[in-house]
């Protein structure tokens, strides 16, 4: 075990011997960590390491059981996130929740506007503090703009200058990359390398590993609630990382066979659905892997489901082995042998408040089905049969899913979707979320999946992901397909090139 | 950790029934006239009107959805029989035409939700005063009360000297049949999908709007029956039969561990919900409680069986975070 440098500057905000405890689970133990200012620190760990206890530690909202939160050298109390705020420490949240029919300005300044007298709202000095704040972070947002309708990415800008004008020196960034799109992460970066430049101390949270070592200087990595390293990110290598992480060597995150490509499984021929995309065509061989990236709403999400079925076609023809399929009807879909793993997972992929059990039977109605009754044995032993396959970890297979961690959940929707032997298979965002062990998993069953004879169409917004599976890519650009790169030609550039629209490949 | 949804539906059919059975063993003890096999008939016979609709209404809340215009559907089955059967047509030939009408009602409902996409509850406010309307239209202010002997005998007569009405008898099969429907079958299983999440049952091909125009379609044909039995069992065919009965419907149906979200619940709870009304409803007019004051009782039930499940939902939640604290291992 590594401990944390005393060199350099004083640390603003630190953790000494942190230990927290939910009843008989440690969530924490032992665990120090020192934030310096003018550095990004990033935290490490798989779902379940800590690192929520950890940031809730930090913010406030959980009071340590053993140990100390440390502000410029001296222990303090952190009584709640009112404490923490009032100590400088901000906490930007993957999803910001902004008041939507309130103005930037006036998010950023609820509750305290500058008044004037007789104690009405200053809109101008409200809208000239939002403007300073703004170019403080090098970013143009109109401060009267309505918060509704904002990307996430904005939303984010937002929660950043409301953290500034509590004049914030700590900022903790959970996992504020998840939802963004390329050049947002990299805007995003452009503000959090300001905000380092200005003396403020970033903990950083990201699955995404490349993204750990694009901007953060050191890491801190945690294992089931223990602190494994704090130590420079100079000279490690992702494979270093990822070790502390998981405890062991992962095998390739990317374990893609070589396939030679059968028949034309699917085929989707001049599919249009107004205003959203337009006359779109491509195959998908059994056996292949085909990625299909992307900006995040280029349209990509709404062709998966204009081919499954769940909305309807305006145009074209989709086939599954030859056979068309009828319009928004993915019932039919699912007859043909199509499998939709959707994007989000607990709005789409699974009834949250159904057992493990009854969400992966919930494409099995027509299978375990005797004499037109439910044959539960047969349910039940088919839900079992692919939750063990997955190595889904559950306590019961009659839990709630909303009990499972967010990578369980996602094998369950896997379970549920592979369960029906699906002849073609279309994952949408499939390691989104979930830690790096998992997802290592998830490409490996994709793999295997493709060396069965599955056609597999890959939707992601996680390119090297896309770079490391796809046999080959297409990309499209504001609702068409702009390219299609084969797997020998495909690199972040060609595929960001054609994603942007700079170019035609 | 525990299934809590499960156990909560579980736990509040269990509630509900033991409440029944305590109703019934204080009423036997306390209430002059409520023991005897005359009145039980009674009291069975004037709950099953509640407790035929129930049988969809349950359905039909589970999926998520919910159906105020069977009253009405029901007053207007039965003000069409009146008419015909003043115009001299057989009742024979009228019954089914009553029940047909149901269907379209039902259907024009399941339609106005599934094709515009409008919300049920908005929906069925305006067809249960439009319904209603039309009943009135056709039969005006009269009642019509020279049914047939054999049918008026059959809708309010029991079984020799028991406590069992004729009428009953049907209703068991029909309730088997919902019995299983809801709770044996694929299409059962996907009810309770579409009812805790629509869209997550969509994407795994549930039919959605096929699912809920058939179950418009069915508590339709079940409102008119009702409209039907109602008529012939109180020998009166008027416009305004039935009117408020949604209201002791949806009641019982909550009171039985219906969540009125969707997705939660189970057909004995509701039918022990029905008939814990009922029986509140017998004894309240054996002790002369005025309608009135029996309509304020079924609102503040109906106030109680959205609160209670919640209840003991907390309860049963806060006990499974006290289990999975004792059971959890020592590390995550």
């Amino acid at each position: 075990m590594t401990h944390p440098s005393t060199t350099g500057s004083a640390p603003v905000l630190a953790l000494r011997d942190v230990s927290k405890s939910f009843g008989a689970v440690r969530a924490l133990r032992d665990v120090s960590l020192e934030l310096l200012p003018g550095e990004v620190h990033a935290l490490a760990g798989e779902n379940g390491a800590g690192k929520s206890t950890l940031i809730k530690t930090l913010a406030g909202v959980h009071r340590p059981d053993a140990g100390q939160v440390l502000l410029d050298g001296a222990p303090v109390v952190l009584h709640g996130p009112g404490d923490a705020r009032d100590a400088g420490v901000a906490v930007i949240y993957q999803e910001p929740t902004l008041f939507p029919d309130l103005s930037i300005a006036e998010n950023i300044f609820m509750g305290r506007r500058p008044r004037r007298s007789l104690g009405r709202i200053d809109h101008r000095a409200t809208h000239t503090a939002t403007l300073a704040l703004m170019r403080r972070l090098g970013v143009e947002l109109d401060p009267d703009r309505p918060a509704r309708g904002l990307s996430i990415a904005d939303q984010q800008i937002v929660e950043i200058a409301k953290a500034l004008s509590f004049d914030a020196r700590v900022l903790i960034m959970d996992e504020p990359t998840a939802a963004l799109t390329g050049s947002e992460v990299a805007r995003l970066f452009g503000v959090v390398r300001t905000l380092r430049e200005q003396g403020a101390a970033v903990l950083f949270i990201s699955h995404r590993l490349e993204e750990i070592f694009r901007i953060c200087e050191r890491v801190t990595t945690l294992r089931d609630g223990a602190l494994i390293a704090s130590e420079p990110l100079a000279g490690m290598t992702e494979d270093d990382l990822v070790r502390r992480m998981v405890g062991r060597d992962l095998d390739d995150l990317y374990p893609k066979q070589d396939v030679t490509p059968g028949e034309i499984a699917l085929s989707v021929r001049r599919l249009t659905r107004e205003g959203v995309f337009t006359d779109v065509s491509f195959d998908v061989r059994r056996g292949e892997i085909v990625g299909l990236a992307g900006l995040v709403g280029a349209g990509r999400t709404e062709v998966a489901r204009a081919v499954f079925g769940v909305d309807r076609r305006d145009a074209g023809e989709v086939t599954v082995d030859g056979r068309a399929l009828t319009n928004g009807a993915p019932s039919t879909a699912m007859a043909a042998g199509l499998a939709l793993v959707p994007e989000d997972r607990r709005a789409q992929g699974l009834v949250m408040d159904m057992s493990i059990e009854r969400n992966i039977g919930l494409t099995g109605l027509r299978t375990t089905v005797r004499a037109g009754l439910m044959d539960r044995a047969a349910e039940r032993s088919r839900s079992l049969d692919w939750a063990v396959r997955l190595q889904v970890k559950y306590t019961r297979i009659a839990d709630a899913v909303s009990t499972l961690s967010g990578g369980n959940q996602q094998k369950v929707v896997l379970a549920k979707w592979l369960a029906t032997g699906p002849r073609v298979l279309i994952v949408d965002e499939p390691t989104r979320g979930i830690d790096v062990g998992t997802k290592a998993e998830v490409h490996r069953l994709l793999s295997e999946l493709a060396a069965d004879g599955v056609a597999v169409l890959m939707i992601s917004s996680d390119l090297p992901e896309i770079l490391g599976m796809a046999d080959r890519v297409l990309v499209m650009h504001e609702g068409r397909l702009t390219a299609e790169i084969p797997r020998s030609e495909a690199t972040e550039e060609t595929v960001m090139a054609a994603a942007t629209g700079r170019a035609a490949a | 950790m525990a299934d809590v949804s499960l156990s909560r539906a579980v736990r509040w059919d269990t509630v509900v029934g033991a409440l029944l059975i305590t109703v019934l063993l204080l009423s036997f003890g306390l209430v002059d006239g409520f023991g005897n096999a005359l009145n039980l008939s009674f009291l069975i016979g004037n709950t099953l009107p509640i407790a035929l609709i129930a049988l969809p209404m349950t359905l039909l809340v589970v999926s998520g959805e919910i159906d105020l215009s069977v009253a009405s559907t029901a007053g207007l089955s039965g003000a069409v029989m009146g008419a015909l059967w003043n115009q001299g047509m057989s009742i024979e030939t009228i019954i089914p035409i009553c029940l047909l009408l149901g269907v379209v009602c039902g259907l024009v409902n399941g339609l106005l939700v599934t094709r515009l996409g409008l919300p049920s509850l908005a929906v069925t406010i305006g067809t249960l005063a439009a319904y209603r309307g039309i009943a009135q239209i056709v039969l005006g202010s009269d009642a019509v009360t020279d049914f047939p002997t054999p049918y008026l005998d059959f809708a309010s007569g029991r079984i020799g000297d028991t406590f069992v009405p004729y009428a009953l008898l049907p209703f068991l099969l029909l309730l088997a049949i919902a019995v299983v429907a809801l709770h044996a079958t694929p299409f059962g299983r996907s009810l309770f999908a579409t009812g805790a999440s629509e869209e997550a049952a969509r994407f795994a091909g549930v039919r959605v709007r096929r699912q809920k125009l058939i179950l418009f379609t069915v508590t339709g044909l079940m409102a008119s029956l009702t409209g039907v039995f109602w008529a012939l069992h109180y020998a009166s065919a008027r416009y305004d039969n039935a009117t408020g009965l949604e209201l002791s419907v949806v009641a019982a149906v909550l009171l039985g561990g219906i969540d009125f979200d969707g997705g939660k619940g189970t057909l004995g709870g509701a039918v022990a919900g029905v008939f814990l009304l009922g029986a509140l409803q017998n004894v309240m007019s054996l002790q002369d409680v005025s309608a009135q004051s029996q309509i304020v009782v079924t609102g503040v039930l109906l106030v109680l069986s959205v609160l209670g499940p919640r209840v003991a939902r907390q309860i049963a939640v806060a006990r499974a975070g006290r289990r999975a604290v004792r059971a959890a291992p020592p590390t995550p």
